[in-house]
């Protein structure tokens, strides 16, 4: 598989299909898995973590269902290429940074992808689109069982699986869902929102995961906890307080619909009026008016473009991406200009 | 200069990022470049916070606890701390003693419920709520097998309150019942 053909196809996570799929983009499970008895990542020297990196690789050749998947040596892939992968949910910004001994294994899909040696020796995520843990979790069940048939994994009957951080100590499964939320943020309730999450043991991230910020209206919830609760009812509690928020901002948009109907259409059209027409364009302020704009497209204020076309504005208007597709490096004001070429380009309906 | 991020105040304060050898220049007012700096905190929170959850009630024990080191990869229980991150896996048999309470304080637990790579996984089933108490019963056995005697408390309590729940919708039923 090469990179390249990627950037021509959408990924799983933007098809703007699945359950909710007008709220929520997209559902994730990721599980840290560690082999026993082998320093981790962060702890070992050059030597053993070549070691481990060729003995998952081996593993992963092994593996049935792993079969169509490509494996990227990290040291092998340029900067850009890394920074392509990030904005595609590949892999996360820490497994770009110091590249050594570091893999990552992603099926044409991208369905699914495998980080070795970040964190922890094993980082495997699946995604789906729309609000679907059960299925990724599924998927990546099997994927994890396939794996301990070859692998021996760290874990203690009381402790379960052992991870390098305790934060991830237990069952190492982590489940996040995108969403989007604008009428939330829109009626100022959001903070509310957040702050309750917060008090039941789960975090809000934003679009990029830890460390960044919520942008564009996109709000990434995960659990916290890992120890004392089996993943399917982590699952579960996840589903259960997602639906609330599904609730809340179809509350939400009622609302606004019913009461600030003209504000809101004035706001979506300027929104979609700048992106038709801008000539220089941030991806700050791209993020922002796209939001606006699938919003519109939700509630019928906007017609005739479909979902996963605004979809494929967030990933595309990204830095690396426009760069892919110019197949140069870009300066940032002029990948501002390009950006907004693109997005002309794409609504022209 | 305007402020890059709400392009509506005056720039007064002027950041520069490197993310991935790239370096960028923000030029911020003072309210966005205070929500940006919260964000930044919120980074760096992880380790410290894990740093402070290790930390012992009694000095003399957070001594004897630093010197400790795993026989398998070299790593100390100060390093540890330093590092909020353990060197293998033979760590958590090592430090056992000090992670059990430190794995409370993170997760609310300190045992294990959910796969293992010893046995096939869980299917997903339909979330049928008459399940619960067998799974909770499950549950206390093996927190009392492993002498984690709070979380047995805990989990007992919740199978009575169950119970007592269930008692309670059986005898609304039958009330209900007997008026018609």
């Amino acid at each position: 598989m090469n990179l390249s053909d990627l950037i021509n196809h959408s990924s799983e996570w933007l098809r703007g299909t699945g359950p909710n799929s007008d709220i929520v983009i997209s559902s994730r499970i990721r599980l840290a898995r560690n082999l026993d008895k082998t320093p981790f990542p962060h702890w070992a020297n050059k030597k053993q973590a070549e070691n481990t990196l060729s003995l998952i690789k081996e593993a992963v050749g092994k593996v049935n269902i792993l079969k169509d998947t490509a494996i990227l040596i990290l040291a092998d892939v340029d900067s850009l290429d890394k920074q392509f992968l990030v904005e595609r949910h590949i892999m996360s910004r820490e497994h770009a940074q110091k590249p050594n001994s570091k893999a990552v294994v992603v099926d044409q899909d991208e369905i699914l992808s495998i980080m070795i040696n970040e964190e922890d020796h094993i980082r495997c995520q699946v995604m789906q689109s729309g609000f679907n843990l059960f299925e990724a979790w599924n998927i990546i069940s099997k994927i994890d069982d396939a794996l301990a048939k070859e692998l021996s994994f760290a874990f203690l009957d009381d402790w379960g699986y052992l991870t390098a951080c305790p934060t991830n100590t237990g069952t190492g499964m982590r489940g996040s869902v995108m969403l989007h939320l604008p009428a939330l943020v829109v009626t100022r309730q959001i903070s509310r929102i957040l702050a309750a999450i917060s008090k039941l043991s789960f975090t809000t991230r934003g679009l990029y995961g830890e460390g960044t910020e919520a942008t564009g209206n996109f709000f990434q919830i995960s659990n916290q906890v890992s120890l004392g609760q089996a993943e399917m009812e982590v699952i579960e509690g996840i589903n259960s307080l997602i639906r609330q928020i599904i609730d809340q901002e179809n509350q939400a948009r009622g609302v606004l619909m019913a009461q600030s109907k003209a504000m809101l259409e004035d706001r979506i059209n300027r929104s979609f009026g700048i992106l038709k027409s801008a000539r220089i364009i941030s991806s700050q302020e791209t993020l922002e008016l796209l939001s606006m704009v699938r919003l519109g497209s939700d509630l019928g204020i906007i017609k005739d473009i479909d979902r996963s076309r605004i979809n494929e504005l967030f990933i595309i208007t990204q830095p690396a991406h426009l760069q892919k597709i110019e197949n140069k490096r870009l300066s940032a004001q002029e990948r501002d200009i390009k950006r907004a070429e693109i997005i002309r380009s794409k609504l022209q309906i | 200069m305007l402020c890059d991020i709400c392009k509506k105040n005056q720039a007064t304060v002027h950041l520069t990022e490197i993310v991935d050898d790239q370096m960028t220049e923000l030029h911020l007012c003072e309210v966005c470049a205070r929500q940006k700096s919260a964000a930044m905190e919120q980074q760096f929170g992880l380790s410290e916070l894990l740093a402070g959850l290790a930390d012992f009630e009694k000095p003399a024990e957070d001594k004897e606890a630093a010197s400790i080191k795993c026989p398998s990869c070299g790593l100390t229980y100060a390093d540890f701390k330093k590092l909020g991150r353990l060197g293998c896996s033979q760590c958590y048999t090592a430090f056992k003693k000090y992670l059990g309470p430190l794995l409370r304080k993170i997760h609310g637990s300190s045992l294990h419920f959910g796969k293992s790579p010893y046995k096939a996984s869980p299917v997903t089933k339909s979330s049928g709520k008459k399940d619960d108490i067998g799974d909770l019963r499950v549950k206390l056995q093996r927190a009392i097998d492993s002498e984690a005697f709070e979380e047995a408390a805990k989990i007992r309590d919740k199978i009575k309150e169950l119970e007592n729940k269930q008692t309670q919708g059986i005898s609304k039923e039958k009330d209900s019942n007997e008026l018609k």
